[in-house]
């Protein structure tokens, strides 16, 4: 990948943590928090890496999204929307009466969504579940899945990581969003996650250790991922920033599930824009 | 004349290789106790369309829903105990709420896993899903009934709790009975008193109309398959016509088929009714008769209960 085409990527990353703010400031509700953390490998998946067609959303060959944390879905909203599923205007929907855009997503009402999520733990088996379809059917499309660190602390998780070992998932690629803080607090306060990555390499997946929130390093480790067709699923674990680019929304735990209010909508906007970067003459 | 016995979890292992060799999308998801389920036919006949997630039930359902998204018809193949209770909220996330086309097939329903105890009885498992919207719940009553529901819940659109016997339980039908998921199936007609059962109860209420028609009752007999959706017509029907009801059922007395029929009941305002099932007590080691009649679901009982009515 060239400089051009990882600035454009960083840019829709951008974009993307403006428009999941933005809904999540209009509806007055939402989770900012873990929406900015996940922002860079959601415009990965979307901008560079999917095979799928916002006019027929339900192409039976397209690639899947799985957001298994399903808290964090205005990120996912804006990337559909930028995307052209819907129009950008059913973003200031989000959470209202009537909406596509339910508080966690929905697949019989959200184009684009390919499996209603919102109870943590339970996506990624329905993950699990896509990609092992495609290989049965002998079909060669690919399943993303997001997962959080605190997520982890469920055990369908690593339920669904034996299934996903022992049918050779290599179409399978998860990343796990350690941003380092659960609801409650930190990770280790809660619930030591002690390494994520010895995790899931010890349930048999091929691992990646990178900084979550770097561009380069998201599509250097997805173009491994995505390459080595060695019968092992795959597992990016993301170190990032909860928060990542409203500095005071960053590494604090209130923003979990919290919306800005004017004054800080304000803020964030202004410091969000800031980290677009120009293109090259 | 000798009567048949089957369990029907055996009616279940025929049905399900029948399907899956007439629909390859037709799949099996065992959560290690196929042996139990009855899926070793599937499982030595299908292996292509055949899965085994271990021991972990959560999983086996939530990668059901995702096979479901793209085409598959899975079979979650375990225990009634688990593929509605441990499983009771995957099911109501990741396959009710989508209306995925996922399939929950148990065996071990009601007390019939006897000797194994009350970890493996399951008492709660319809009256748990018929509360979760999107649910279709059935029991059948015998072998036939299950081979011909099951093969009715793979073209019927929508998630399906099936729940089959661990122990045999008479034949009381024939291979060319047909059913419909929703609608109970008339066994019997009588005009004094209407008895409304499931599963491995319909022998037990056909007995309790014999033992009425010797007193000069007479009885119509119902097998209500499906508690969900529940055959309100059939019920309102028993209502206007008879006015009297006994509902029986291998399962708790709270929030099944009784609790289901008693419902239409309070909203129609009129009818008298006896619900017989469990009587909201876990069970214990013991032979299954004897399960059922310490918990007064017999032939006896039933007739007694349904004279009462008239009285």
């Amino acid at each position: 990948m060239d400089q051009k085409e990882l600035t454009a990527l960083k840019n829709k990353a951008t974009e993307l943590r403006i428009r999941a703010v933005d809904m999540i400031w209009k509806a007055q509700s939402g989770h900012p928090g873990g929406s900015l953390s996940v922002a860079d490998f959601m415009a990965a998946c979307y901008f560079r890496y999917m095979n799928v067609d916002p006019k027929n959303p339900r192409w039976a060959d397209r690639d899947r999204f799985v957001l298994s944390k399903g808290h964090v879905c205005p990120a996912q909203y804006a990337a559909l929307a930028m995307k052209g599923f819907f129009p950008m205007e059913v973003l200031d929907t989000l959470r209202k009466e009537g909406s596509p855009l339910q508080g966690h997503p929905s697949m019989t009402k959200c184009p684009g969504i390919d499996i209603s999520t919102g109870s943590l733990g339970q996506g990624f088996a329905c993950a699990v579940g896509m990609a092992l379809a495609a290989k049965l059917d002998g079909k060669d499309y690919r399943v993303f899945s997001a997962v959080g660190d605190g997520e982890c602390n469920e055990g369908e998780i690593w339920e669904a990581c034996g299934t996903a070992y022992k049918y050779k998932l290599d179409n399978l690629i998860v990343f796990v969003d350690w941003n380092n803080l659960q609801l409650d607090g930190t990770c280790e306060e809660i619930m030591p996650p002690v390494n994520l990555a010895k995790k899931f390499e010890a349930f048999g997946f091929e691992v990646y250790e990178i900084d979550g929130n770097d561009m380069a390093q998201i599509c250097d480790a997805m173009d491994k991922a995505l390459a080595a067709k060695n019968g092992l699923p795959k597992c990016i674990v993301g170190k990032t920033v909860k928060g990542k680019g409203v500095s005071y929304m960053e590494n604090q735990c209130g923003w979990h599930g919290t919306a800005p209010n004017d004054e800080q909508y304000k803020q964030a906007m202004e410091e969000l824009n800031a980290l677009y970067i120009k293109e090259e003459a | 004349m000798e009567t048949k016995k089957i369990a029907t979890r055996d009616g279940f292992g025929e049905a399900i290789v029948e399907l899956g060799k007439e629909n390859r999308d037709i799949l099996v998801v065992d959560i290690d106790i196929g042996k139990s389920c009855k899926t070793q036919a599937f499982r030595k006949e299908l292996p292509e369309q055949y899965l085994n997630v271990g021991i972990a039930e959560q999983n086996g359902a939530g990668v059901a829903a995702g096979l479901a998204t793209c085409g598959k018809i899975p079979y979650v193949v375990t225990y009634a105990a688990f593929g509605s209770m441990r499983i009771c909220e995957m099911i109501r996330q990741e396959i009710a709420y989508p209306k995925l086309n996922v399939k929950i097939a148990c065996s071990h329903g009601g007390v019939t896993p006897a000797n194994d105890g009350a970890s493996h009885q399951a008492i709660e498992d319809m009256g748990i899903l018929r509360t979760i919207p999107n649910m279709t719940v059935i029991m059948p009553a015998d072998f036939y009934a299950a081979k011909a529901l099951v093969k009715a819940a793979a073209y019927y659109d929508g998630p399906v709790y099936l729940r089959f016997t661990r122990d045999a339980v008479p034949v009381i039908y024939d291979e060319n009975a047909t059913f419909e998921i929703g609608k109970a199936k008339q066994l019997r007609d009588g005009k004094d008193v209407a008895i409304l059962a499931n599963g491995d109860t319909v022998r037990l209420a056909l007995e309790a109309a014999d033992l009425l028609a010797q007193k000069g009752i007479q009885a119509r007999v119902l097998d209500v398959h499906t508690i969900k959706p529940l055959d309100i017509e059939a019920v309102n029907a028993c209502i206007n016509e008879i006015g009297r009801i006994v509902t029986v059922e291998d399962h708790n007395i709270l929030n099944g088929l009784g609790s289901a029929v008693a419902e239409v009941i309070a909203e129609a305002g009129k009818g008298k009714m006896k619900r017989i099932g469990i009587q909201d007590q876990f069970g214990q080691s013991a032979p299954y008769e004897r399960l059922l009649a310490m918990n007064g679901i017999t032939a006896e009982n039933i007739a007694a209960q349904a004279e009462a009515l008239l009285h």
